[in-house]
């Protein structure tokens, strides 16, 4: 299985998205964001970081990135793309996600460990959770409110779209304490903490991570047996 | 027209070794009618608003050196410079003007400090020349007043084969294995984080990430000890939010884990809040870079962001002045960084390192282009002809010794063979990052620049780089320091009863200095990058540097401005002894120590005292525990009017752990776990938290120095934790034993019940904060061994509790339940800072 990770200028956490997909078993693939090309990846992760700095508006630039309209169009087709902070931010950017990401309503940075509520294993990087699992992973960003109008956000719950909640405390003052949502077919997911920081118990406050990868690989795994 | 005279004033008569140029020295030929009338008509000063404003000088009537300059009248009124308001100040005009008078006390500079330049020079500066050695020897850069004294680390350095480079470089290098080597020192940014605090700490951090990528190392975290005055002060409150955001900003986005540093507050810092920065970074044994500009004919490259007006003059005006209380008018003088700028600029440099393609490169730092061409040369003995007109500027109108002097952020200089630099450029380009090449590599000995045809620099380099002024500043015990002494705060009132410990514990825990710094660290990445093993509020950070073995690093950085106000000897070697013991606490081997030396002024004796003291005090301490000092950083006029900050010497230590997998972090987690205090507890409270939040007392001597203690201590730790005798230390510093333990319990919230040693009475035992001690949390089962090992060693050990249960419990005194000291714990910054809870809506 080949899963590309997008670097753009700015890209932070690129380097560990790879990370958890080698420790996931899988190949890890560097795009470029200048490189139309997604050199026949499985899958692709948007990772956390600041492209192109996001002095404009997190994610506004890099939606226009050569590499983003493969992205998109592969997304179209229903190849499972994952955006971490930044990236999720991106996929909004680019119209892939409904909603918003703004600034934190305290205003602050905020890094710490968040209990997550899986809301939604009906996607392709969720399918090996269980519904209402609660999972321990880290959360670190300055712009990570997601926010909607009234309709968007009743749809998503009605379409049972949220993927994941924080509870314990919202860190960020999201709407409805959302933390991860995806599109319609399932194979889009936007998440606002980041499961590759949750992939060693070394360097994570726990493994929880891995499953959004395992997840993926067994999606793509069924997909090739069903097409077989 | 002038400048085409000037123009053809052939170079070599321009370098100033013709005779006459001696015409120019100070204390001659000065006649007070001329300079009276020649102030105000000095076409040069009216056409130099923008260096005197930026310079922060506003004394163009107010010369202080009008009686012992030369002046004009050695220069005939003939003529062209009536001509020419507008144009530079060359080398052929210096020659033919050599008595113009110079602002160079404005600029900081002596009056032998200039004479000598115009010595070394055989004229007159420029205006471009006077800025660079004003800036050059100012006491930010040339360390002129600290050298005699920093001395010390070299000299009583103990040899270590793990030293690929020391003090010198931009950083210390010290080899981990076969194959890779780490850097790392530690820097102040204190004067601009004072004026504009996010700014200031932004780009502290950025010059620090700077230096060690400058040595070929991928930076990989960052620690930020930072100081402020009273925390309930106004000015704290704008202050600090803005140094820990811009902190957190730069580092953030730079895609670098903050794992640990210092939050201390006292009075004392309540003008001059400091902002040290530590980065560390990682590079291959052999890809060591250095500074040298060899091989003339090599290309002179700038690489980064565009040059502006920024920070012009703000080495020497920020880094050398004492605050008044007109500081905002100092506001345009601090550097704006760009994160983003920075993170680009680092993957081009460790591209460029990859496929090996410079031969040495630089920093832009303090001084900017006028530092690092005349560093770079200055350490390969070469020259430099460069062209300031290549240079990219983000305001055109900049004139030549704006863009010498600029401390515009992001930019490196490289020196580049020419056949590699159309592939430096293109990597550049790739990333988008400017790269540009300004000159060449000369063989002349001197660095020669240009601007707009003409010549405005003509310099031997060493002259700036190493051979200014050097101090040795008198001496003298602070006035008030004996009585300070004898006014011991063991003579002060102790809780007694159960209910006075327990009263007392909790105020203590809840006191600025001792409570729970998540509000400050929550704003800090520490997880990006994926090798963050351990960090705060861990007693040090622990890095993964190689996926496969397991190899890293554990850093700490600590200081104590109270114990160094009663002692600075004492107090740098106590601040050594702790960030040793908090390394060696991870389970790590401390192999190397980098410094930040933050004091008063060094005009005063008294502080030039304190300082002495201290870098004897470090040195020592050193050599005693056979590590050796890599590098460091000094900043001085730390003060308010007459009043300097307590002598704060903060003191970073880095340590090598062969399998981080086997770190030991400091929380209690497993039941019946058994507590062992390691060290000896003495009725030291002098200069203790204790001794400050309740009694506001600051007095007598310092904990005692044992630095073989400390060493001991370090070698059971290490060796226990090979044999897999326990499962976490925590040292024991700030707050004693009491606080040790709160942290220890409070981690993952784990209880523990505790019987105090009878050997001293209960609020020592609690809160002395006697050095040479740490908590070992040892594994059921293994507490015979362990104590035996102890014992074997000749380390002073007693078994005082077992982990366990929801609260903390001293036996026979009081009990805590651990949500009560939690509250207590966690409320104190978001009361005074504001909350960082958001509603969930």
């Amino acid at each position: 299985m080949r899963i590309g990770v997008v670097t753009f200028p700015g890209s932070l956490d690129d380097g560990d998205a790879r990370r958890a997909v080698r420790l996931s078993g899988a190949d890890d693939i560097a795009l470029w964001h200048n490189d139309p090309d997604l050199h026949q990846v499985d899958a692709v992760i948007l990772p956390g970081g600041f492209s192109y700095g996001d002095y404009l508006r997190a994610g506004a630039i890099a939606r226009f990135a050569p590499v983003m309209e493969s992205i998109v169009d592969a997304a179209g087709g229903g190849m499972p793309v994952l955006g971490i902070c930044n990236g999720f931010q991106v996929l909004c950017e680019a119209h892939l996600l409904p909603g918003a990401l703004v600034r934190n309503a305290h205003l602050h940075f905020r890094n710490r460990d968040q209990m997550l509520r899986v809301q939604s294993t009906t996607t392709a990087w969720t399918m090996n959770f269980t519904e209402g699992q609660e999972i321990l992973i880290p959360v670190k960003n300055g712009e990570g409110r997601y926010v909607a109008d009234e309709a968007v956000l009743d749809e998503l719950e009605s379409s049972d779209r949220v993927v994941a909640r924080y509870v314990g405390g919202n860190p960020n003052g999201s709407s409805r304490d959302i933390a991860a949502i995806r599109n319609e077919a399932g194979n889009v997911v936007g998440i606002m903490p980041h499961p590759e920081h949750a992939v060693e118990a070394l360097t994570g406050p726990s493994t929880d991570g891995m499953t959004f990868f395992a997840s993926v690989l067994a999606h793509l795994g069924g997909k090739v047996g069903a097409e077989a | 027209m002038t400048t085409t005279e000037n123009q053809t004033v052939p170079a070599q008569q321009a370098r100033g070794e013709s005779p006459e140029a001696a015409d120019g020295k100070p204390d001659e030929q000065a006649p007070d009618e001329v300079a009276d009338t020649e102030v105000i008509d000095d076409p040069e000063d009216e056409s130099d608003e923008a260096e005197l404003e930026s310079a922060d000088v506003h004394a163009e009537e107010d010369f202080g050196a009008q009686e012992d300059l030369g002046t004009r009248d050695g220069f005939s009124p003939d003529d062209e410079v009536v001509d020419e308001p507008d144009g530079p100040d060359t080398v052929p005009l210096a020659r033919r003007r050599p008595d113009d008078r110079q602002p160079y006390r404005e600029l900081g500079l002596q009056d032998d400090e200039y004479a000598k330049i115009r010595d070394i020079l055989g004229r007159r500066p420029t205006q471009s020349e006077l800025l660079m050695y004003s800036i050059m020897w100012s006491e930010h850069c040339s360390y002129k007043s600290s050298k005699v004294h920093l001395r010390q680390f070299a000299e009583k350095a103990v040899p270590s084969d793990r030293l690929l480079a020391g003090i010198g470089e931009n950083a210390g290098v010290v080899k981990l294995s076969d194959d890779l080597a780490v850097t790392f020192k530690i820097e102040s940014h204190n004067h601009p984080s004072f004026v504009e605090p996010y700014q200031g700490a932004a780009t502290g951090v950025g010059g620090i990430v700077r230096d060690i990528l400058a040595m070929g190392a991928r930076p990989i975290a960052v620690m930020d000890p930072l100081r402020f005055g009273a925390p309930d002060h106004p000015d704290t409150s704008r202050v600090l939010p803005g140094i820990v955001g811009g902190v957190g900003g730069y580092g953030n986005c730079l895609g670098l884990p903050n794992i640990g540093g210092e939050l201390v507050f006292d009075p004392c810092y309540q003008g001059n809040p400091l902002l040290n920065a530590l980065c560390v970074g990682v590079l291959p044994v052999g890809g060591l870079q250095n500074k040298a500009a060899t091989g003339p004919g090599n290309s002179v490259i700038l690489l980064g962001a565009k040059t502006g007006r920024d920070g012009i003059g703000g080495a020497s005006v920020l880094a050398s002045a004492t605050f008044g209380s007109g500081s905002e008018a100092r506001r345009p003088s601090v550097q704006v960084g760009d994160p983003f700028a920075e993170k680009l600029l680092i993957e081009v440099c460790l591209e460029i390192y990859r496929a090996d393609l410079v031969v040495g490169i630089q920093d832009l730092g303090a001084a900017g282009i006028a530092c690092a061409v005349t560093e770079t040369s200055a350490a390969a003995g070469t020259g430099m002809a460069i062209n300031l007109d290549t240079v990219p500027l983000r305001e055109p109108s900049m004139l030549p010794h704006e863009i010498l002097a600029s401390e515009s952020q992001e930019r490196m200089l490289l020196i580049v063979t020419p056949d590699k630099e159309h592939t430096v450029l293109a990597i550049a380009e790739r990333w988008g990052v400017p790269a540009t090449k300004i000159g060449e590599v000369t063989d002349t000995g001197r660095v020669v620049i240009e601007w707009h045809g003409q010549t405005v620099v003509d310099v031997p380099p060493a002259s700036l780089a190493d051979d200014g002024p050097v101090y040795a500043r008198p001496m003298r015990e602070p006035n008030d320091l004996p009585l300070m002494r004898a006014d011991r705060a063991e003579t002060l009132p102790r809780p007694t009863t159960g209910d006075e410990l327990r009263e007392t514990l909790l105020k203590l825990v809840a006191s600025p200095n001792l409570c729970d710094k998540s509000w400050v660290t929550e704003q800090y990445d520490r997880y990006v990058l994926g090798n963050t093993v351990l960090a705060q509020p861990e007693d040090a950070g622990v890095l993964r540097i190689d996926e496969e073995s397991g190899l890293g690093v554990a850093l700490s950085v600590d200081g104590n401005g109270r114990y160094s106000r009663l002692d600075p000897y004492a107090g740098a070697q106590l601040a050594l002894a702790e960030a040793y013991r908090n390394v060696a606490a991870t389970g790590a081997t401390p192999v190397a120590v980098t410094n930040c030396l933050n004091f008063g002024s060094p005009e005063d004796p008294q502080v030039m005292w304190q300082f002495a003291e201290a870098v004897r005090g470090l040195a020592d301490g050193c050599v005693e525990l056979g590590i050796p000092v890599t590098g460091g950083n000094v900043s001085f006029y730390n003060q308010t009017g007459a009043v300097a900050i307590n002598p704060t010497p903060v003191v970073g230590v880095l340590g090598i752990l062969d399998d981080v997998a086997e770190r030991l972090p400091m929380g209690l987690r497993n039941e019946g776990d058994v507590l062992v205090l390691l060290g000896d507890t003495r009725n030291e409270l002098s200069g203790s938290e204790w001794a400050w939040v309740m009694h506001e007392h600051l007095g007598g001597r310092p904990p005692k120095v044992d630095l073989a203690r400390e060493k001991l201590l370090g070698t059971v730790i290490s060796a226990a934790a090979e044999l897999g005798h326990l499962s976490a230390v925590h040292d024991l510093s700030d707050g004693g034993l009491a606080q040790t333990l709160v942290e220890a319990c409070l981690r993952h919230g784990v209880g523990a019940t505790i019987a105090l040693p009878e050997s001293v009475e209960p609020a020592v035992a609690l809160f002395s904060e006697s050095a040479g001690r740490a908590l070992a949390v040892v594994t059921r089962g293994h507490d015979k061994a362990f104590t035996a090992l102890a014992e074997e060693h000749g380390l002073p050990w007693a078994a005082i509790g077992v982990v366990g249960g929801s609260s903390l419990a001293v036996r026979e005194q009081f009990s805590v339940p651990l949500d009560e000291l939690r509250t207590a714990w966690s409320g104190t910054l978001p009361a005074l800072f504001g909350g960082l809870e958001p509603t969930s809506n």
